[in-house]
């Protein structure tokens, strides 16, 4: 699945089949602490899902619940069909989790390792593709080290290859790039999206809003134990997105005139610029009016420009303002 | 059934076994071979027999069940914890891998080494004293049946343990005694009357004892209800795993 331009677009056959489907899913904890509140999901086939909240939101209490780590309170889960808790078999098989915390043993070798995970998870050998993965992941070098002598961002790659050594047809990526330096962080992304090609569903939860940006087909916002927003990517941004346009002057300005007094218009500090600030969504932007009027005025401009919000403004404003 | 998981299991366990091979096999054969110096050629050279038998041989069974006891119970916890210590219990939670098939690869893996430290033992301490085995088929179905059993207990206090010390607590303070005070080192009929019924209360009596007999042919107490009362054990055990991973208890939040 391609990222949609546009909400009009109609969507390709079978995109909008979820992969995965969360009904009314609540997590109570024995401490008392509500983790997830009545949470509903559904995570289309073949599409990269960028999970967004805070710390403590229940991101992770969400996907522990997916992949069989905790228990739900209430509420079912599907994976590609199959309930996780009565056909667990089939659901565990198609998943592949990547945790957060680098956990790992230390003494095996990464080859041990991942010939582990395969097995653990009901696969026949196949040191071919075992090899493959290693390799794709540049591990291969290491197939014979033990995990404790790896680096972190080694570790974190060891996690992905462990995950991804019985073909699981969904992928969590709980924080894949915590901590990881840039440029193994292109790297993962890299990897990801050549997943995304081959047919896999990919969930990631991220702090890094530019990763979400960068990577996701749709967005879901959760904060404080409920989904906020799911949006498709670029739609949210076109809905919630406040664009800037931003004027150049020719000569400075001592004050806006009286006639171009308006709340969306602003003149910087210096009188050089400026700044007008418009709705995407709307029919009208003002900006044809805007210009004329300040033809009306004699007021030149020699450039302009315009800037859209990002998500992370996006994603700031949502949760301030249900919070 | 997932074979490939349960295999998987059992072979990492296994595999941790010979990369720690001095620690998990030899430090139980040579502390044993201390035993049968001490107890067996020393002071046993100065003992009576019991029941027709030396004393050197009469220790042999108690001894091996001494080690089995103590080996499956440290390496089945320690099989267990060390994941849920780490973090890395995450995998298996989230494999498609049923309890019952968790617990055969851990308890398999366990019990495989009890046996071969076991056996190990056992030729062990033919070196030093002479002795001849009655009933090969039940001392091996003894052998076998005593290390799941105790593998099994030894799962249920990796699972309860939340740390290194509770991991220890358990084999040290309960086991060790039990173990010693089981009739290891003798006849549980040397003892006055009244400590005679208390000892029956104890569970290895019934292991030491059923597995002498399988050697010598005498026991402490008939070789039926030692068999019944390690069944009985590895019964209570496998219901404490089974409410364990109904629950979730200590893995699963």
């Amino acid at each position: 699945m391609k990222p949609l331009d546009s909400p009009q677009i109609p969507r390709p056959s079978g995109a909008s089949d979820p992969i995965i489907a969360v009904t009314g899913l609540t997590k109570t904890y024995a401490s008392g602490f509500q983790a997830l509140k009545k949470v509903d999901l559904e995570i289309r086939k073949g599409e990269i899902f960028a999970l967004l909240g805070p710390n403590g939101a229940g991101k992770t209490t969400l996907i522990s619940i997916i992949c069989g780590i905790v228990n739900p309170s209430t509420g079912t889960v599907t994976a590609d069909g199959h309930d996780i808790a009565r056909d667990y078999r089939a659901a565990r098989t198609k998943i592949g989790l990547v945790p957060q915390e680098l956990t790992t043993d230390a003494f095996e070798s990464v080859w041990a390792t991942v010939r582990f995970s395969r097995g653990l998870f009901g696969k026949p050998p196949n040191p071919a593709y075992l090899e493959k993965i290693l390799k794709d992941l540049s591990l291969w070098e290491k197939r014979d080290s033990k995990i404790m002598t790896l680096s972190g961002g080694m570790k974190r790659r060891v996690m992905i290859a462990k995950a991804l050594s019985h073909e699981p047809t969904i992928l969590f990526l709980d924080e894949p790039t915590a901590g990881v330096d840039v440029e193994l962080r292109r790297d993962m992304w890299n990897m990801v999206r050549a997943l995304r090609e081959n047919g896999v569903t990919i969930i990631l939860t991220t702090h890094y809003i530019e990763e979400a940006e960068e990577m996701a087909d749709r967005i879901g916002v959760i904060n404080k134990g409920e989904i906020v927003l799911v949006e498709d990517k670029h739609a949210l941004m076109q809905k919630l997105g406040r664009k800037q346009l931003t004027l150049h002057l020719q000569n400075p300005l001592a004050a806006l005139p009286a006639g171009l007094q308006s709340e969306n218009l602003l003149l910087s500090a210096d009188g050089m610029e400026l700044v007008y600030t418009f709705d995407t969504q709307s029919r009208d932007t003002g900006i044809a009016g805007l210009l004329r009027r300040l033809n009306d005025h004699g007021i030149d401009f020699k450039d302009l420009q315009t800037s859209e919000s990002s998500l992370e403004e996006i994603f700031v404003s949502l949760v301030r303002g249900r919070s | 059934m997932n074979l490939y998981g349960i295999k998987a299991i059992y072979l990492f366990e296994m595999a941790r076994t010979w990369r720690t091979i001095m620690q998990s096999i030899a430090s139980p054969v040579l502390s044993t071979s201390l035993y049968f110096i001490v107890f067996g050629s020393a002071i046993g050279s100065h003992m009576a027999q019991i029941d027709g038998v030396s004393y050197g041989a009469f220790i042999v069974p108690g001894l091996i069940m001494l080690s089995l006891l103590t080996e499956s119970i440290s390496n089945a916890s320690f099989g267990i914890y060390m994941p849920k210590f780490t973090g890395t219990i995450y995998e298996i939670l989230s494999a498609p891998i049923s309890a019952v098939e968790t617990v055969i690869g851990y308890v398999g893996a366990a019990a495989t080494k009890s046996i071969i430290i076991g056996t190990i033992i056992l030729v062990t301490a033919r070196l030093f004293v002479d002795f001849s085995i009655a009933h090969p088929a039940w001392m091996i179905a003894f052998l076998v049946l005593t290390s799941i059993t105790f593998s099994l207990f030894g799962f249920i206090i990796g699972i309860w343990a939340d740390s290194f010390q509770k991991l220890q607590v358990v084999p040290l303070m309960i086991v060790t005694p039990l173990a010693f005070l089981g009739g290891s080192f003798y006849s549980i009929s040397m003892l006055p009357p009244f400590w005679q019924k208390v000892a029956l209360f104890n569970p290895v009596v019934y292991l030491v004892s059923g597995f002498r007999w399988s050697f010598y042919g005498v026991a402490d107490v008939d070789v039926g209800i030692s068999l019944g009362m390690t069944l009985v054990f590895m019964l209570a055990c496998l219901a404490v795993i089974a409410w364990i991973f109904r629950t979730g208890y200590r893995i699963k939040a």
